[in-house]
């Protein structure tokens, strides 16, 4: 075993950890900071494959804004066991069903990818930013302005949602 | 090579911290002239030990962790904010290649393709030091204080990225070895080569947002001492409170550069052209610094001149002003780029 292996092992190891972490944590804000941890670890994992860009925007866009955004919720709510929302059976149900079905689909997509082994170095530009600038704006530009045009959706329900009540501060 | 990187970052670490206590005395010097007083002046002459005097009284006093507070979140908090600050100099380029001992030494610990999207990434990520401390103290001001600074500095970032692309749309690059290189010298072609002089508008939204990212005056409503006693550090104490407020000198000191790097040419000077070699590479350190220090004064400058915003002034000048003006700049630049290019015709 060479040192790129230990190294892409030992990533491994620490990011399933810390994501299972997530989940088994008891209080929700400690589950926010390990998926902080967790995004962490993938953007290393990302560097590991020589995508450098995908590795600090992954940083920038989830660990940076997203998770703040949910750190921010979560200390104004303030969960403790004390306060902690009862859910019914029904939700309980419901959410079973929903994360059951999403293993199914990930089992599946599981399956049928092919596992590369690791040898060393990987080789690949496909990260870096002038190839995936020039992938995204030709090969896969449909794709990219619809998932844009979604984010506009979005915004737009937010700002309807945030206009409904009659603004405080003026 | 590991060695030769080695020396580099731990001079750069003991740069980063002497730098960032004398810019506290400098701070309290300047104040005092500011407000016509003396300013410190009792430990040694001029004063000039008074940072090590701070130090001290920091590390003596007794390291208190509240009853009620979450232990290990709290020791955390300050430590993300003192490696946040520090970690963005690895990537400066300080200067041109210095000849040593038989080797070419790169004066920068590590040139990441991608280090301007890097110094976004870690600054995103400096916010949550300030969270992780304020929450974990289980105090409802810190944690008034956190929601300001976290709100503040996500608004901020917006328009700061916008304007970075801007700098990285006309140098075709985002290392920031190649953006220092492309504003090469002074003058060329009639103009002038630094960034401040083509992007004017796109300099002053960058120097706004990054006071605001600072959580500096006029920005500090984090820790406005008039509404949340002393903001999200206020159950802190000792050397933890120290790394906080340290933390907060060694990101003016970092990002002092980065504005000297994007805007004003970093280690480029006028007339470096009939400069070679190592006195090259001493001036343009020189140069750089000099180019530092005069953003550390401005940044104090305006610390004791402008008054505080409000919350909702804080807001709009943000998302009203800085966002759209740094939009259209955005959209000015391209269309020029293109012209330039002949894409029209």
């Amino acid at each position: 075993m060479n040192t790129i292996q230990l190294i892409v092992y030992l990533l491994g190891g620490l990011t399933v950890g810390s994501a299972l972490m997530v989940i088994l944590s008891k209080h929700p804000v400690r589950s926010v900071l390990y998926l902080v941890l967790t995004f962490f670890l993938i953007s290393a994992n990302y560097i590991m494959m020589n995508a450098q860009f995908v590795a600090v925007v992954n940083i920038i866009v989830y660990a940076g804004a997203i998770m703040v955004l949910f750190l921010f919720v979560l200390m104004l709510l303030n969960l403790s066991k004390e306060n902690e929302p009862r859910s019914s059976l029904l939700v309980k149900l419901a959410a079973s069903l929903a994360g059951g079905s999403l293993l199914v689909v990930l089992v599946a997509a599981v399956k049928d990818s092919l596992v590369l082994p690791v040898t060393g170095v990987v080789q690949n530009d496909g990260g870096l930013v002038e190839n995936l600038g020039q992938l995204l704006f030709t090969k896969y530009v449909l794709p990219f302005e619809v998932s844009s045009i979604l984010f506009i959706s979005a915004m737009v329900g937010a700002i309807l949602l945030a206009k409904r009540e009659k603004q405080i501060i003026d | 090579m590991l060695l030769e990187k080695l020396i580099l970052v731990v001079i750069i670490f003991g740069l980063s911290l002497v730098i960032a206590m004398y810019s506290t005395y400098f701070e309290r010097k300047v104040a005092a002239w500011f407000q016509d007083r003396i300013g410190p002046d009792r430990a040694g002459p001029f004063g000039l030990l008074q940072p090590l005097a701070d130090g001290v009284k920091m590390f003596l006093k007794e390291d208190f962790i509240p009853k009620h507070a979450d232990k290990w979140l709290f020791i955390m908090g300050p430590g993300i904010s003192m490696f946040t600050a520090l970690i963005t100099s690895t990537i400066i380029p300080w200067g041109p290649d210095l000849y040593m001992f038989g080797t070419n030494v790169v004066l920068q610990v590590a040139d990441f393709n991608v280090g301007i999207l890097f110094i976004l990434g870690v600054l995103s990520v400096g916010v949550y030091g300030i969270m992780i401390g304020a929450w974990a103290s289980n105090n409802k001001f810190s944690l008034f204080g956190a929601i300001r600074a976290s709100s503040q500095m996500i608004s901020y970032e917006l328009a700061m990225g916008v304007s970075v692309i801007t700098i990285v749309m006309m140098t075709g690059s985002l290392s920031l070895r190649d953006i220092t290189e492309s504003q090469h010298g002074f003058w060329n072609d009639g103009w002038f080569t630094w960034n401040v002089f083509s992007q004017p508008v796109c300099f002053l939204v960058f120097f706004i947002c990054s006071l605001a990212e600072l959580n500096r005056a006029p920005f500090d409503l984090s820790e406005c001492e008039s509404e949340l006693i002393g903001g999200y550090h206020t159950e802190y104490g000792s050397m933890k409170l120290g790394f906080y407020l340290f933390a907060e000198y060694v990101s003016m000191f970092i990002s002092s550069a980065i504005i000297s790097i994007l805007f004003f040419g970093g280690y480029s000077f006028p007339g470096m052209d009939s400069f070679s070699g190592n006195t090259l590479a001493i001036l343009g350190v020189v140069a750089l610094f000099a180019k530092i220090f005069f953003f550390i004064f401005v940044i104090m400058w305006i610390r004791w001149t402008l008054p505080r915003f409000r919350f909702d002034q804080l807001m709009h000048l943000g998302w009203k002003s800085l966002i759209p003006i740094a939009l259209i700049n955005l959209l000015v630049t391209g269309l020029v780029i293109a012209f330039k290019n002949g894409w029209f015709n």
